[in-house]
């Protein structure tokens, strides 16, 4: 075997590994998609694996009838309002562990990932009796704040990683030309960190439009789209919903964050049309 | 532009138990051009750290002229700094990155504008203006962190290592254009390295530092030919200065100096400076530039001289200058003879020394006699 065959086949190699990567993600997505607004006659139809009637009917269905757009509104406040809290609390202590040092730091770290180890359903029961006491039952805020404390963790973590590779002489000199501590942060390092902080915010963002266990339980006139989707398909509204349903259902909740994705990742590589380093 | 002060100057990390700055004394005159010189983690970055009011002291005082410093944040006390890293901002272009300081205080526009510009020519870089860091080689962007530090006028420009990231030939061009520009601006300059050779050539005294202390101030001249102790003698020079324990003996041609496998009889001024030490070990030094090979070369200017005898072990042959490497006794003597000059090796050969550049040290203490 000859030099320029060895390459070809290591270019074979490399491009079925990546067709194979990319198809893992794309097919299922295009699949929910077809069927999504398939017919009923051709989703059932087993000659077709393709169909080729369309309706736009389930998903109409779900988006009015069934409120499912009032919900994608309610998972956009909450998915919003968990980055802004998370992030007003999670951002000066990612800061505090990438650039102070203080007694029990290690301690700190470790016991905010343990926070994460915790169970959910073990204190769904205490959570609802304690917003009920709060008021805060089936409110868009408290939804917020429980996701908040899930998202917490994640948030310092990966926010200190982001300081702690702003690089402190960078802030320094901005406090040696004339700027104070705090203003250094905001004019410096806060704008250095920014692709990171998208980058966080975005996975905020996805932690809080996919999570569907505590938004069921601390909702019932106010969920957030996969809590309503979760009680439509589980038949809230009389048996069991059909299989189109549920491709519909599947397809309302991934476009949103899709195009989020999408459009925040293009705002990203395009920030200053450089990297940073 | 001031006159910088240091009284008593002490910074201990870890609650006291690492002391980085141990009480340091020193002024630094309006205009000159000081060269904190020492190993990594003698204290020197943190005194410039102290002195720029990045580091709270842990006691003493910093004075520039008579106004009090010492607790003052970084951006009241008019001072500049360039960072090892340069510490460019990577998300201003050039341009901007020179202007900040000036924004910060408020300066018009067009004001701004004209300093820029006169920087930018003064570094020459005023064709990468329009430019972002990420655009620039480490030399350019060392060009922007200094024309940064010296558009605002400081009183007083702080230098943290700032060439040690850059390739030797531009390190060499850099060093020749700093001193320029400091001698052309007069700022008072503090300047941290540990190269002795950037000390040398920049510096118009150089403070060497070990462990938290200053141990000798000084133009770099007189730091290089009376060194005050043991470690500034091998910290500056290269090859290093050449040290071995000898012990001091009366006998009738005068004092004598008896090392392992050599004995060297001192003129009688430098021998009355050893009689307290009769008997006992001293530590002698002498630089490799300042002995010869008999045969090979000669010292023309030299008037007092000694001999030893040595073995050839190894040759450097540099091209500008010759290093033999000659064993006397168990030790190994460095020689540096200029030009090429050819050697044989296992050759006995005659080093002869110039008496009026030996080096005698205290033992314990470490300090200089002679």
């Amino acid at each position: 075997m000859n030099e320029k065959t060895k390459f070809m086949l290591k270019q074979i190699a490399f491009y079925t590994f990546v067709f194979t990567v990319v198809a893992w993600i794309v097919v299922p997505l295009i699949v929910v998609a077809l069927y999504a607004f398939s017919s009923k006659l051709d989703y059932y139809d087993p000659s077709k694996i393709i169909p080729f009637h369309y309706t736009k009917q389930w998903v109409y269905t779900l988006l009015f009838t069934l409120r499912a757009l009032d919900a994608i509104k309610n998972s956009i406040i909450v998915a919003v309002l968990t980055i802004i809290i998370s992030f007003a609390l999670g951002i000066p202590a990612g800061y505090a562990i990438a650039k102070f040092i203080f007694p029990a730091k290690d301690t700190i770290k470790l016991s905010i990932v343990a926070l994460r180890m915790f169970p959910i359903p073990v204190m769904a029961i205490p959570l609802v009796v304690l917003y009920i006491r709060l008021n805060l039952i089936d409110t868009l805020l408290g939804v917020a704040l429980a996701h908040t404390a899930m998202a917490l963790p994640f948030v310092v973590l990966i926010t200190s990683s982001i300081f702690a590779g702003v690089s402190t002489e960078l802030e320094e000199a901005a406090m040696v030309f004339g700027l104070t501590r705090l203003g250094a942060f905001l004019r410096i390092t806060l704008p250095l960190a920014l692709p990171g902080l998208a980058a966080a915010a975005m996975f905020t963002f996805v932690m809080s439009w996919n999570e569907v266990f505590v938004a069921s339980v601390l909702t019932l006139q106010h969920r957030t789209l996969p809590a309503q989707i979760l009680s439509i398909m589980a038949g809230a509204s009389g048996g069991a919903a059909p299989d189109y349903y549920k491709f519909a259902a599947a397809f309302i909740m991934m476009l949103p964050a899709m195009l989020f994705i999408f459009f925040a990742r293009k705002y990203l590589i395009t920030m200053w049309g450089i990297t940073l380093k | 532009m001031v006159e910088v002060r240091l009284e008593n100057l002490k910074k201990y990390f870890d609650k006291g138990r690492v002391k980085a700055v141990d009480g340091i004394n020193l002024t630094i005159k309006d205009g000159e051009f000081l060269v904190l010189l020492g190993p990594s983690g003698c204290g020197k970055t943190t005194t410039l750290r102290m002195i720029s009011g990045l580091e709270v002291p842990t006691a003493g005082k910093i004075w520039f002229e008579d106004r009090d410093v010492t607790y003052l944040p970084p951006k009241d006390r008019n001072i500049s700094m360039v960072f090892q890293s340069y510490a460019v901002w990577p998300h201003m272009k050039v341009y901007d990155n020179i202007a900040f300081p000036l924004r910060i205080k408020k300066y018009p526009e067009e004001e701004i504008r004209k300093k820029v510009k006169w920087v930018a020519e003064l570094l020459q870089i005023e064709e990468l203006l329009d430019r972002y860091p990420a655009q620039l080689s480490g030399g350019q962007r060392q060009r922007v962190a200094v024309a940064r530090a010296i558009v605002v006028e400081p009183d007083v420009l702080l230098m943290d290592e700032p060439l040690s990231n850059l390739d030797a030939k531009l390190r060499v061009m850099m060093r020749a254009e700093i001193k320029k520009l400091q001698a052309q601006l007069k700022v008072t300059t503090i300047y941290v390295t540990h190269d002795q050779v950037e000390a040398m050539t920049m510096g118009d005294r150089i403070a060497v530092m070990r462990q938290g202390k200053v141990l000798q101030v000084g133009p770099p001249v007189e730091v290089y030919s009376k060194p005050n102790s043991i470690f500034v003698a091998t910290f500056i020079g290269a090859p290093e200065m050449n040290i071995m324990d000898v012990t001091v003996k009366e006998t009738e041609k005068g004092i004598v100096l008896e090392g392992e496998g050599f004995e060297i009889s001192l003129p009688q001024d430098l021998g009355e400076l050893l009689r307290d030490y009769i008997n006992k070990t001293v530590v002698f030094g002498i630089r490799p530039e300042h002995m010869t090979v008999e045969g090979i070369s000669e010292f023309l200017h030299v008037k007092r001289k000694a001999k030893i005898k040595g073995v050839v072990d190894f040759v450097e042959a540099l091209g500008t200058d010759t290093i033999i490497h000659a064993r006397v006794g168990s030790k190994i003597i460095k020689v540096k003879i200029p030009g090429h000059v050819p050697v044989e090796l296992k050759k006995e050969i005659s080093i002869i020394i110039d008496l009026d550049n030996i080096h005698v040290f205290d033992k314990s203490t470490e300090k200089a006699i002679i």
